[in-house]
């Protein structure tokens, strides 16, 4: 039994079942994966303020090297003494950065967030799987992003052995300041980010196996549903090898174990017991989980830019079964290819072969996925809104980041490029751009139905445009800094002579930076302004298809009423006739509206 | 009936023609920007074969990056003028065959450049036998200098041990009781090669991971505590060039800097003689 979209705001927005919950029950310690999902997303949003001034931190350092910025030291005194930031300073920054964005923000908002938020509606579920092990994962999470936070304050300062943290630097205490106690708090950070991550993961799996509705097929799923499905499945394999990682260089950093310390290591002018260790054992660990990892974020990403696809273009994704075997094809390949980020590393060639031929292949699956995308448009009916700018924004990015992965999956090519901004311009258009533009489209998307109120769609635009403009063209350009020769991780370019006619494209880039940073304050002035006074929303005000927006806005607890819906078609029934519009729900009965897939 | 807003509004075709050409403009501006030489002058010879790979993929790249734009300026600018959509689902068999013909294009541009190009190099690069003649030398990295040794007239190095490393007065840590070690030649941050012949480069780390990268030569190899890759190329300009450490090293790596002079064969012996008779 069905009942129209119309009706269903009726519904009363509180579940009358439990109405004993207090308000710390519903809405601070809440099993609801709603409010979970607000959670989550609101601690990454601010996480990624964080991670936003550190990045600016990190282009003023780059662009004007020697500048005393004094309105700063006072702010910073010991990391930036005079104005001038340190270089260990610099090192913890930029290893802080990487950390927080990919791990606190994306993970958070986007992952766990939207995932927290959208599976069990879209899939017709009353709740997660497991609703007490969801509040579990959040507070740990919660908390592995305050400890990561509290790294800045202890003796040496943060971590500062780069994002990556590859040993011996990030193993020897005196090997650089942030490998004191920073790098043992970055560690136990991860540590609880790992177990917090892990449960979550278990739980989409679960949820999407067991608590579909009835008649919700797995190839009546919304991509969006699938995309989760495949990262927490990529998630669940791949995490366990990082904390076995983190385990062993907690040991080795405090217990004298030597799983990453070879024999006769010299630091600071002093020999080391350690003795049969291997420093690569550790890369290929870490980048074993590390490479599925940015799939674990790119992959919800895509999958939420090809709900709104359809949405604003008013007819049917393009090749939705092909899209859905692209994502589980990545997610199987992104399993064995991880040896492409150690080309240099001293690896054996033969297996830099392997690694380039495999990598490779990967192009086939993204190149379908991006082209299907890209023909979805192909005979629409196109509606600017804000989410719809953020998609298309998904897209270019997407086709930019990814023809930058042909050079660097290239062992020959990569043998010049590696760790030179190439790289730093690649990942920061795929699990920079790709994601963030992605997590702002899902934001304007379904904002409505998380609180119930429109954001700004001028606001929003203006969001739109002072972000991609400058995202795109700084990335962009830094692929050609990489060219040139620019490596990563440098504290100044005022050392070489190869380097100084970077100089100029240096402050361009830091320029940009500062209106990237700047056009975020828009978002964030129209997230609160939608909050408080934004226009109150229909149940399905961008008259979308998938179940979320047959319950009012915001759901109620339990989403959906006395009775779980009835699906009888797949997700993308646009350009059809109905009563309420050009589209029909997924719980309409095919009497009403023919179904077409 | 009554349809909620605000999807029943068309976008105003002004605002489809602005965003269709952000992404035109994208596209072709990035061809235009990054159509020019943006490589470091090359002086060595596997090097052409790796320009040979990054100008293959720049030009093939170039020209995909620049079609999907246009495609999706296209799209935008004519789909933001419709009433009705067109089609509204194309059929099984065009969304494979479509599929199936991008899908091996990409793997044709992707897998032929490294099969065709990217593999012959890669396997100079580390499968040929140097020959007989070439230049043998020693780098060891460390926070933050390239210690480097050439083994002397008797072609062999002699015995280190990291029990007499001693940052001031052995960085190498030299055992003086073993004959080889006498006439090896050691400098610091400083390596010169003649120009043509084979170079091998022992590639060592005290520390940490360092990466030893000649932007010139198309060279980077990490450095790793406990290994010793090699390192076989051939320069092919004589000239005073850099050489950076690559790979995150501690607070100095920005400025982790050496030298790399490529002089002819006579003022090469000249150096290693003159090198030998200061250290003697």
């Amino acid at each position: 039994m069905t009942t129209p979209a119309s009706q269903v705001v009726e519904t009363p927005p509180h579940d009358a079942a439990e109405p004993h919950l207090g308000f710390v029950r519903r809405y601070i310690f809440s099993t609801d994966h709603k409010i979970i999902g607000i959670q989550y997303m609101l601690t990454g949003l601010v996480m990624a303020i964080a991670g936003a001034l550190l990045a600016t931190l990190i282009r003023l350092q780059l662009g004007w090297p020697t500048h005393q910025w004094q309105w700063l030291a006072l702010l910073l005194p010991k990391g930036m003494p005079g104005g001038v930031m340190t270089p260990e300073f610099y090192l913890a920054v930029v290893t802080m950065h990487g950390t927080i964005m990919v791990f606190f923000f994306i993970s958070y908002v986007l992952v766990s967030g939207f995932g927290n938020f959208l599976v069990p509606l879209q899939i017709g579920a009353r709740d997660m799987a497991f609703p007490f092990l969801n509040m579990l994962s959040y507070w740990i999470a919660l908390l592995s992003a305050l400890v990561m936070l509290a790294s800045f304050f202890v003796e040496g300062g943060a971590a500062a052995a780069g994002w990556t943290a590859y040993p011996p630097l990030s193993a020897v205490w005196s090997a650089v300041p942030g490998s004191q106690l920073g790098q043992t708090v970055w560690l136990l950070s991860m540590a609880l980010f790992i177990v917090s991550f892990t449960m979550s993961s278990l739980n989409f799996v679960a949820t999407v196996f067991s608590l579909r509705a009835p008649g919700m097929s797995m190839w009546r799923m919304s991509l969006t549903v699938w995309s989760y499905f495949i990262s927490s499945i990529l998630g669940l394999l791949a995490f366990p090898a990082l904390t076995a990682a983190a385990v062993m260089l907690l040991l080795d950093r405090h217990l004298g174990t030597s799983f990453f310390l070879p024999s006769g290591l010299v630091v600071a002018n002093r020999l080391l017991p350690n003795q049969g260790g291997s420093p690569l054992l550790w890369q290929h660990l870490f980048w074993f989980l590390g490479h599925p990892e940015v799939y674990v974020l790119i992959l919800p990403a895509l999958g939420v830019a090809c709900d709104i696809l359809p949405t604003f273009t008013r007819k049917p994704i393009f090749g939705y079964r092909i899209q859905v075997w692209c994502l589980i094809a990545v997610g199987v390949l992104s399993m064995i290819v991880w040896g492409h980020h150690m080309f240099v590393s001293g690896m054996s060639p033969f297996s830099g072969e392997y690694f380039s031929l495999v990598t490779l292949t990967i192009t086939v699956p993204m190149t379908i996925f991006g082209v299907n995308m890209l023909a979805s448009l192909s005979g629409g009916r196109l509606l600017l809104r804000t989410p719809m700018l953020f998609a298309l924004g998904v897209i270019a990015l997407f086709g930019s980041g990814g023809f930058g992965g042909l050079f660097l999956g290239n062992a020959t090519a990569n043998m010049q490029l590696h760790d030179t901004y190439f790289v730093v311009g690649h990942f920061h258009l795929m699990i920079g751009g790709v994601t963030m533009l992605g997590t702002f489209g899902a934001i304007y998307f379904w904002f409505p139905k998380m609180f119930g109120r429109m954001m700004s769609e001028r606001l929003g635009k203006v969001h739109f445009w002072f972000t991609f403009v400058p995202f795109f063209t700084l990335f962009f350009m830094q692929h050609f800094l990489g060219l040139q020769g620019m490596l990563r991780r440098y504290y100044a370019f005022t050392s070489y002579d190869f380097l100084k006619r970077t100089q100029g494209q240096n402050v361009v880039i830091s320029l940009l930076a500062m209106v990237l940073v700047a056009g975020q304050l828009v978002f964030l002035a129209n997230f609160v302004w939608s909050l408080l006074k934004g226009r109150v929303a229909a149940a399905n005000p961008w008259q979308a298809t998938t179940l979320e927006w047959t319950v009012a806005s915001p759901p109620p607890h339990g989403n959906f009423g006395a009775a779980l819906p009835d699906v009888h078609r797949w997700s993308y029934e646009y350009g059809v006739d109905d009563v309420e519009g050009d589209f029909a729900a997924q719980s309409v009965p095919p009497e009403r509206v023919p179904v077409t897939a | 009936m009554n349809k909620p807003e605000p999807n029943a509004r068309r976008s105003p075709a002004f605002e489809a023609a602005l965003v269709a050409l952000l992404f035109v403009t994208a596209g072709v501006g990035g061809v235009a920007y990054g159509a020019r030489s943006w490589m470091p002058e090359l002086a060595s010879r596997h090097g052409a074969g790796i320009d040979a790979m990054l100008h293959y993929l720049l030009v093939t790249v170039g020209a995909l990056f620049l079609a999907g734009h246009l495609v999706l300026g296209y799209f935008i600018w004519r789909g933001g003028g419709r009433r009705q959509i067109g089609l509204r689902m194309a059929s099984h068999k065009t969304e494979l065959v479509l599929s199936i013909a991008l899908g091996l294009g990409m793997l044709l541009i992707a897998e032929g450049g490294v099969i065709a190009i990217g593999m012959p190099v890669w396997t100079e690069y580390f499968g040929a036998t140097p020959p007989s003649d070439a230049v043998t030398i020693e780098v060891t990295a460390q926070q933050f200098a390239w210690n480097v040794r050439y083994p002397g007239p008797d072609g062999k190095f002699g015995r280190t041990d990291p029990r007499l490393m001693d940052d001031a007065l052995n960085p190498l840590g030299r055992d003086r009781s073993d004959p080889a070690g006498a006439d090896d030649v050691i400098t610091t941050n400083e390596i010169t090669v003649p120009v043509g012949r084979t170079v091998r480069v022992q590639l060592r780390s005290k520390d940490v991971i360092h990466s030893f990268f000649l932007p010139n030569f198309r060279v980077k190899q990490d450095a790793v505590p406990g290994m010793t890759p090699e390192v076989v190329f051939v320069p092919t300009r004589e000239g005073e060039f850099e050489l950076a450490c690559a790979q995150l090293c501690g607070l100095a790596h920005y400025r982790m800097r050496g030298f790399f002079n490529v002089v002819s064969p006579p003022q090469f012996d000249e150096w290693l003689r003159k090198q030998a008779a200061t250290a003697n």
